[in-house]
C-alpha cells in the first residue's frame, strides 16, 4: 500500500532536521492562522492562486525564490560551520550522511528553486510591460508553469521530513546516483522535483519566446527592444534548446533506476561519460540562462540611473547573441580531466575563452554608459558597481579554469567553487536583487527603503569577498570540494574566515528582508504617484504604479529605442487619450494550481513506489487538462468606462503633482 | 588632474597577488609549491594567464571606481545624455580582449599538448608503472613489475616518470597528487592514464578529487617520492607483508570502508587489475564490486 514508505522514513532521531521542520511548521501555522483571522483565504484564492496575471505570477515566483533562498542559504551556513569545525581529526557536528545531502540540496535549491524562479519572476513582471503587451501569449500556460515549479519545490522540501534527499552532488553523476550505489529515495526526490519543475520551465520558455516575438507594441522592431527583453529572449531560446536535454538525461537515469536499464551503469555497456556529457550540454547553457537576464537588468539600471542612453546597444545585442550560441559549444570544459585527448581539450578550452570577448565587451559598454553620465547612487546602482568589480574577477578566474593545463590541477577544487560563486553571486544574485529594487514600485506602487537596501548591498559585497577569497586560496592549497572533514591543519584558518564571510552575507539577507518590512510599514511616505519614480526610459514606466491589471489602456506606439524617454522628450507621455476601448482579458483559472498540486502527488507516488497513487494522480492530471480544454469560458472584456475610471485616477494624480 | 602611473600600480598589484599566493603555499598539497616538472609547468601556466588577464581586469576595476566617482551627479561633470556610440571605443573594447584571448589560445593549445596526461615526461629513465584503483573509499595501488600492492600509500623513486593506469572498482573518482600536477578521472571498466614525475624527495598528499559517497573525505593517501634505495626499501617492506592479493582478499577489500589504514600485499595475482577492468565490460556480475554500506 505505501510502497517503500514507512514510519522509519521520518528522521525523528535527527534533532537538527526535527528543529528545522518544527520551525517551518510553526511559521506555516502562524501564516495560516493570520490568513484565517483576517479572512483572506477567498482573496488569496481569487486574486493570487488562480490568477493568470503575469505580474501576480511574477510576484509569486519571487516569493518562492526568496523562501528557497533562505532554505538554500541555511544549507550554506551549515556547510561553512561544519568545515570551520571539522579540522584535524574533529568530525564536526554533521555526519557525512547528512552533510552530503546538504551540499546536494544547496546546489539544487539555489540553481533550480532560487535562481530560476527569481529570474522567471522578473521576466514575468517586466517583459510584457517593456514590450507594451497586456499579458503573455499563453496566460493559462504561465499559471501552469508556475504551479509545476511549486510542485518541484514541494517535493524538495518534503524530502526534508519524509525520507532523504540525494547525497550525490547537485548533478547526480552516475554510477553514484544509480540504484546500486544510492538505493534510497534521495535520488528519486531529485529526479522528480527536477523533472516536474523542468517541464514548467520549458513551458515558460515557449511562452515568452512567443510573447516576445509576436506581442511587441507596433513599431518596436527587434533592434528597438529594451536590453532586458533582448537578454530574456536569448535566455528563453536557451531554455527551449537546453531543457529538453535535461529532461531526456534524467529520464534515462530514471529508467536505469526504475526499470534496471543500463544507460549509465558501470556494467552491461552503460556509459557514465555519456551522462556527464549530456548533463553539461544542458548545464553550461543553464548558467547563461541565469546570467543573461541579469546582464539585461544591469543594462536597464545603468542607463536609467546614469540618465544616459545605453552605450553600444547594437554591440551589446550581438554580444548577447554570440554568448547564446557559444554557450552550447563549451560543455566539455566541465570535465577536462576525464581523459580526452589534447586536441579535444584545447578546442573546448579555446571556445570557452572566446566567450570572454563578448562578455568583456558588455562590461565596457556598461562602463561607457556611466562615462559622461549623471550617476545616481541608488540601491540598484550599488548592486551594479558591486557586480562590475566582482564579476570581472569571476570572469578572470573562469578563463583561468578554461585553460585545460591549469584545470588539471584546479578542477573540483575550492578554486572552482570560489569561481562559480563569484559569477553566480556577483552576476546573477546581484543582478536579480538590483532588478527587485528597481521594479518593485512598478508592482506595488511604492519604493523600497534606500538605507537598508544599501546596507544589504554592502553586506553582500563585503561578505562575498570575505567568504570566497579564502576559497580561491584553499584551491591553490590543494583542497577539494565536498569534504566533510579534513586532516590538513593549514586549511583551517581560511575556512574560519570563509564562515565569517557567510555570516556577513547573512546580515545582507537580513537587511534585505528588513528592507521589505520597513518599506511596507512606511509605504505612504514612499508612494510612487507618477508611475515613473526613477526617470525611466522604457515602456513599463509609462503606465501607473502599481501597474493596472490590463497594463496598457492603449497599446503604445514605439518610434525609438528608449520608447518612453522619447515620448517624454516629445512631451506626449502624459497626454490623455481621447477615448478608451473595451479590453480583452483572460479569466482566472484554478486548473494550473490543481495540475501542479496533483503533479507533486504524482511525483511523491513514484518516489515511494506507491504505484496506485502515481496512477491515480496521473489520471487526475489528465482529467484536469481535459476539463480545462472543454472550458470555453476563459476570457472577458473590461468595459471602456471602467478603463476610463481607472485611468482618470492616474491623470488626476499627475495633475495634482504638477 | 592627477596622473595615473599604470605600470607602477600593475607592479604593486601583482606583487601583492604573488605574496598572497606564496603565503597560501606552505602545505603538503600546495599547487604553488610543485615538486615536479608537470606541476611547475602548471604553476607557470596559471601565473602567466593570471598576469595576462590583469591587462583587462585592472583597468576595468579602476574605470568602474573612477567613472562612478567622476560622474557622480552631484559633481556636475560633463554630461552627454545622447552619446551612445563611438567607433574608436568599440574597436578597442573588442580588440583588446580579442588580442588577449588570441595569446591565451596559443598558450592553451601549446600547454594542453605539452601537459597531456597521456604524454610521458622527458627523462633518461624508463617509466615505472603503477595500476591505481579507486575503491569505496580507499585507493589500491598495484605494482605489476614488482608484483606487490598497497592501499592508501604509494611510493616511487624521484626523477623517474611514473605511469599511473587509473580505474575504479566503484563510482567515479579522480586521482590527484596536487604537488605533482595533473589529476585524472577513475572510472569503472576504463583505464585512464596520467604520467607524473617528482624531482624532489618528500611525502605528498594524494586524494580523490571527485566526490564519491559518504566515505569520500577519508579517501586520501600518502605519495612517497624517494631515492632509488628508499624505493627498494619500501618495496622490500611491502614484500614482508603476510597478506597477498587474490580474488578472495580483493573481494574483502572491495567492501566499503572509511578512513582505511595503510595496507601492504606481498604478492598479487597476475592480471587481477585487468580482470577487474574487464569484468565491467564483459558481464553483469557485480558481486565483487563495491556498494553502499
Amino acid at each position: 500500500m505505501f510502497g517503500k514508505l514507512s514510519i522509519e522514513a521520518i528522521p525523528y532521531h535527527e534533532p537538527i532536521v526535527m528543529i528545522a521542520l518544527g520551525g517551518a511548521a510553526l511559521i506555516g501555522l502562524a501564516i495560516a492562522a493570520a490568513i484565517t483571522y483576517y479572512k483572506k483565504w477567498g482573496y488569496l484564492w481569487k486574486e493570487w492562486i488562480t490568477s493568470v496575471d503575469h505580474k501576480r505570477l511574477g510576484v509569486m515566483y519571487i516569493i518562492v525564490a526568496i523562501i528557497m533562498l533562505l532554505r538554500g542559504f541555511s544549507d550554506a551556513i551549515m556547510m561553512r560551520a561544519q568545515q570551520a569545525i571539522a579540522s584535524g581529526g574533529a568530525e564536526g557536528y554533521l555526519p557525512p550522511e547528512h552533510y552530503d545531502q546538504i551540499f546536494t540540496a544547496h546546489g539544487v535549491i539555489m540553481i533550480f528553486f532560487m535562481a530560476m524562479p527569481f529570474m522567471v519572476g522578473l521576466i514575468n513582471i517586466v517583459v510584457p510591460l517593456q514590450i507594451g503587451a497586456r499579458d503573455v501569449a499563453f496566460p493559462f500556460l504561465n499559471s501552469l508553469s508556475f504551479w509545476l515549479t511549486v510542485s518541484g519545490v514541494i517535493l524538495v522540501n518534503v524530502s526534508l521530513g519524509v525520507g532523504e534527499f540525494a547525497a550525490t552532488g547537485w548533478l547526480a553523476y552516475p554510477p553514484l546516483s544509480d540504484i546500486q550505489y544510492s538505493p534510497g529515495v534521495g535520488v528519486d526526490y531529485w529526479i522528480w522535483s527536477l523533472q516536474i519543475s523542468g517541464i514548467g520551465t520549458l513551458l515558460t520558455g515557449v511562452n515568452f519566446f512567443v510573447t516576445i516575438l509576436k506581442m511587441r507594441a507596433p513599431g518596436m522592431t527587434m533592434m528597438k527592444m529594451p536590453m532586458f527583453t533582448w537578454t530574456s529572449l536569448c535566455s528563453v531560446v536557451l531554455i527551449i534548446a537546453a531543457f529538453p536535454i535535461l529532461t531526456v538525461t534524467i529520464a534515462l537515469l530514471t529508467l536505469d533506476r526504475y526499470l534496471g536499464t543500463h544507460f549509465f551503469t558501470n556494467d552491461m555497456g552503460g556509459n557514465q561519460m555519456m551522462y556527464v556529457n549530456l548533463i553539461w550540454a544542458w548545464g553550461h547553457p543553464e548558467v547563461y540562462i541565469l546570467v543573461l537576464p541579469a546582464f539585461g537588468i544591469f543594462a536597464e539600471v545603468v542607463a536609467t540611473y546614469c540618465k544616459k542612453r545605453l552605450f553600444g546597444y547594437t554591440s551589446m545585442v550581438y554580444a548577447t547573441v554570440a554568448i547564446t550560441i557559444l554557450s552550447f559549444l563549451v560543455w566539455l570544459h566541465h570535465f577536462f580531466t576525464m581523459g580526452a585527448g589534447a586536441n579535444v581539450n584545447s578546442f573546448f578550452g579555446i571556445a570557452t575563452m572566446i566567450i570572454a570577448i563578448p562578455t568583456g565587451v558588455k562590461i565596457f559598454n556598461w562602463l561607457f554608459t556611466m562615462y559622461e553620465g549623471r550617476v545616481q547612487f541608488t540601491v540598484p546602482m550599488a548592486w551594479t558597481i558591486g557586480f562590475l568589480i566582482t564579476f570581472t574577477i569571476g570572469g578572470m578566474t573562469g578563463v583561468l579554469l578554461a585553460v585545460p593545463g591549469a584545470d588539471y590541477v584546479l578542477h573540483n577544487s575550492l578554486f572552482l567553487i570560489a569561481h562559480f560563486h563569484n559569477v553566480i553571486i556577483g552576476g546573477v544574485v546581484f543582478g536579480y536583487l538590483a532588478g527587485f529594487t528597481y521594479w518593485f514600485p512598478k508592482v506595488f506602487g511604492f519604493k523600497l527603503n534606500e538605507k537598508l537596501g544599501k546596507a544589504s548591498a554592502w553586506c553582500w559585497i563585503v561578505g562575498f569577498f570575505v567568504a570566497f577569497m579564502p576559497l580561491y586560496a584553499l584551491g591553490f592549497m590543494g583542497m577539494t570540494r565536498r569534504l566533510n572533514s579534513y586532516d590538513n591543519p593549514d586549511w583551517h584558518f581560511p575556512l574560519i574566515v570563509a564562515a565569517v564571510g557567510a555570516a556577513i552575507i547573512a546580515c545582507g539577507i537580513a537587511c534585505q528582508l528588513l528592507q521589505v518590512v520597513v518599506s511596507i510599514k512606511d509605504r505612504h511616505k514612499n508612494i510612487d504617484e507618477t508611475g515613473d519614480p526613477w526617470g525611466g526610459r522604457t515602456l513599463e514606466w509609462s503606465i501607473p504604479s502599481p501597474a493596472p491589471f490590463y497594463n496598457f489602456a492603449h497599446t503604445p506606439v514605439v518610434e525609438e529605442r528608449d520608447a518612453f524617454w522619447h515620448m517624454k522628450e516629445k512631451g506626449i507621455s502624459e497626454q490623455k487619450p481621447a477615448e478608451y476601448q473595451d479590453i480583452h482579458m483572460p479569466k482566472n483559472t484554478s486548473a494550473g494550481f490543481f495540475i501542479g498540486i496533483i503533479a507533486a502527488v504524482f511525483g511523491f507516488g513514484l518516489i515511494w513506489h506507491m504505484w496506485w497513487l502515481a496512477i491515480a494522480a496521473g489520471v487526475g492530471i489528465f482529467v484536469t487538462m481535459v476539463l480545462r480544454t472543454f472550458n470555453d469560458d476563459i476570457d472577458y472584456y473590461v468595459p471602456a468606462a471602467e478603463v476610463e475610471r481607472i485611468e482618470s485616477q492616474r491623470y488626476q494624480k499627475l495633475s495634482n503633482q504638477a | 588632474m592627477r596622473k595615473w602611473n599604470y605600470p607602477d600600480i600593475l607592479k604593486r598589484m601583482s606583487l601583492l597577488a604573488t605574496v598572497a599566493l606564496v603565503l597560501s603555499g606552505c602545505t603538503g598539497s600546495s599547487l604553488l609549491d610543485p615538486k615536479g616538472p608537470i606541476g611547475a609547468e602548471q604553476k607557470y601556466l596559471i601565473m602567466t594567464s593570471f598576469y595576462l588577464m590583469m591587462i583587462v581586469v585592472i583597468p576595468v576595476i579602476i574605470m568602474t571606481i573612477l567613472f562612478a566617482w567622476r560622474y557622480n551627479y552631484i559633481k556636475n561633470a560633463k554630461y552627454s545624455p545622447n552619446w551612445s556610440h563611438s567607433n574608436k571605443i568599440e574597436v578597442v573594447v573588442w580588440a583588446v580582449p580579442l588580442a588577449i584571448i588570441l595569446i591565451l589560445s596559443i598558450l592553451t593549445w601549446r600547454s594542453t599538448h605539452a601537459l597531456d596526461p597521456h604524454r610521458v615526461p622527458e627523462s633518461d629513465r624508463e617509466p615505472i608503472v603503477v595500476q591505481v584503483m579507486a575503491m569505496d573509499w580507499k585507493w589500491l595501488f598495484i605494482y605489476p613489475e614488482q608484483g606487490i600492492a598497497s592501499v592508501n600509500e604509494l611510493a616511487f623513486p624521484v626523477d623517474t616518470p611514473v605511469e599511473f593506469r587509473v580505474t575504479s572498482n566503484s563510482v567515479m573518482n579522480s586521482f590527484f597528487i596536487p604537488q605533482l600536477g595533473s589529476q585524472i578521472y577513475a572510472m569503472a571498466g576504463m583505464e585512464n592514464t596520467v604520467h607524473l614525475l617528482a624531482t624532489e624527495e618528500g611525502t605528498y598528499r594524494g586524494m580523490s578529487a571527485n566526490y564519491s559517497g559518504h566515505g569520500f573525505s577519508g579517501m586520501h593517501f600518502k605519495a612517497l617520492a624517494t631515492s632509488d634505495e628508499g624505493f627498494q626499501q619500501w618495496v622490500d617492506s611491502v614484500r614482508q607483508s603476510p597478506e597477498s592479493l587474490q580474488q578472495d582478499s580483493f573481494n574483502e577489500l572491495a567492501k566499503p570502508s572509511r578512513n582505511n589504514p595503510v595496507e601492504y600485499y606481498s604478492t598479487v595475482t597476475p592480471g587481477l587489475y585487468t580482470d577487474i577492468v574487464n569484468s565491467y565490460i564483459t558481464s553483469g556480475d557485480s558481486s565483487h564490486h563495491g556498494a553502499e554500506e
